[in-house]
């Protein structure tokens, strides 16, 4: 039941890595790319459950937060081309919106 | 009453691994069922909605199955600290999408949309 | 002060679900680890009311579970529709006015805008949020009052005090 549980999951990765080639968007993409990871997730889960080694949680719960980070840091990248500009709501109103280029 | 309490926790050994194997494949079909919802929706901020399926029930659903499999608590509480980051970065991370395609001007489409895959014009390439 | 406790205390337990191994050696490891967590916490200078939020345990004890049941129910909609063999969706973008002040409060009721399936928030300005949502009837702004109340009075009651 676990390993057909695991096939299932393995099969919508796959339809997700199709949705990630062709998206016409960028966004799709990164969306594919995040949705991929949360089933990442629950297959290294399940994984480990299929093979007795629940110690594979750990490495689930590390792979929730890279994750996370890692579609911040693409989307990041992607607006403002560069990683060094800080993430931080600018206080004066009217620099909102400027400065940013998609 | 002894004899029903130690019955009850038998049972619920016995139990558990199919009852646990069978919320798993439930939350997996749910998954696929959002990435089909990621295939056939139009555009893109139509396909983050099919998305979050995946990221709520589907994910809630697999990590409940698990913890009713699990082996010792130290597991539960490896679930739930699962369960509380996915819950927190999955919202924010959908945020931030939306957020960024809508600031680059990437415009949804408004209105009903009758039939299924037809209208390819895509416009906000990057 | 009592913020520092809070996250030890916090930090303390996560390790102890975590590890599983409560031998001497590894407890020192521990410490040292909680000593440099607590280290680095204080040079980010995150040791405060947000980082240690106990106090917002009960309003927040009392507002997750009704958003499970609003989840829920939403995502029998959403599932509903991505099964239907021809696509019927009437995706819209509306504006809504939340009463939440403190920033905490309209980032859960952001956050679980985007959580529930089918609406998502896509920008906050001030007290008014762009949501898209995929059925029209779904999202008109009456339907997150409800949401709205109870994240204020989940997040918000504290901002009295100070």
């Amino acid at each position: 039941m676990t390993f057909a549980a695991l096939i299932a999951l393995l099969v919508g990765m796959c339809m997700l890595l199709i949705r990630a080639l062709i998206g016409p968007t960028m966004y799709d993409r990164v969306l594919a790319v995040n949705s991929f990871g949360t089933k990442t997730v629950l297959v290294l889960g399940l994984l480990g459950y299929v093979m007795g080694r629940p110690d594979f949680l750990d490495i689930a719960i590390l792979y929730t937060l890279i994750n996370f980070v890692s579609t911040i840091a693409i989307l990041k990248f992607f607006r403002y081309r560069s990683f060094q500009v800080p993430l931080v709501r600018k206080t004066d109103a009217p620099a909102r919106g400027g400065d940013r280029n998609g | 009453m002894a004899d029903f309490v130690l019955l009850a926790g038998n049972t619920w050994e016995t139990v558990r691994f199919p009852l646990g194997g069978a919320v798993c494949l439930f939350g997996a079909i749910l998954c696929v069922i959002g990435t089909i919802g990621v295939m056939r929706f139009p555009d893109f901020y139509t396909r983050l909605h099919a998305a979050s399926i995946t990221d709520t029930s589907g994910a809630f659903l697999v990590l409940a199955g698990m913890a009713l499999m699990a082996p010792s608590w130290l597991v539960l509480v490896k679930l739930f600290c699962m369960l509380g980051f996915l819950v927190l970065t999955s919202a924010t991370g959908s945020h931030a999408l939306a957020n960024a395609a809508h600031t680059a001007g990437l415009q949804p489409k408004i209105g009903p949309v009758g039939q299924a895959g037809h209208q390819d014009h895509e416009e906000g390439d990057h | 002060m009592a913020y520092l406790l809070g996250i030890f205390v916090a930090i303390v337990a996560f390790w102890m679900g975590n590890s599983g191994h409560y031998k001497p050696l590894m407890l020192g490891f521990a410490a040292l680890s909680v000593g440099l967590t607590l280290l680095l916490s204080a040079r980010l200078k995150i040791i405060d009311r947000e980082g240690a939020p106990y106090v917002r345990f009960v309003g927040f004890a009392t507002y997750y579970p009704w958003l499970f049941w609003e989840i829920v129910k939403s995502n029998v909609v959403v599932i509903k529709a991505c099964l239907r063999a021809d696509l019927d969706i009437n995706p819209a973008l509306v504006k809504v006015k939340t009463t939440c002040k403190t920033d905490l409060a309209k980032v859960t009721f952001a956050n679980s805008i985007t959580l529930t399936p089918g609406t998502v928030t896509v920008e906050i300005d001030g007290d008014k949020l762009l949501v898209h949502g995929l059925y029209e009837a779904n999202t008109v702004p009456e339907a997150f009052e409800e949401m709205d109340r109870r994240c204020a009075r989940a997040a918000d009651p504290s901002e009295k005090a100070s």
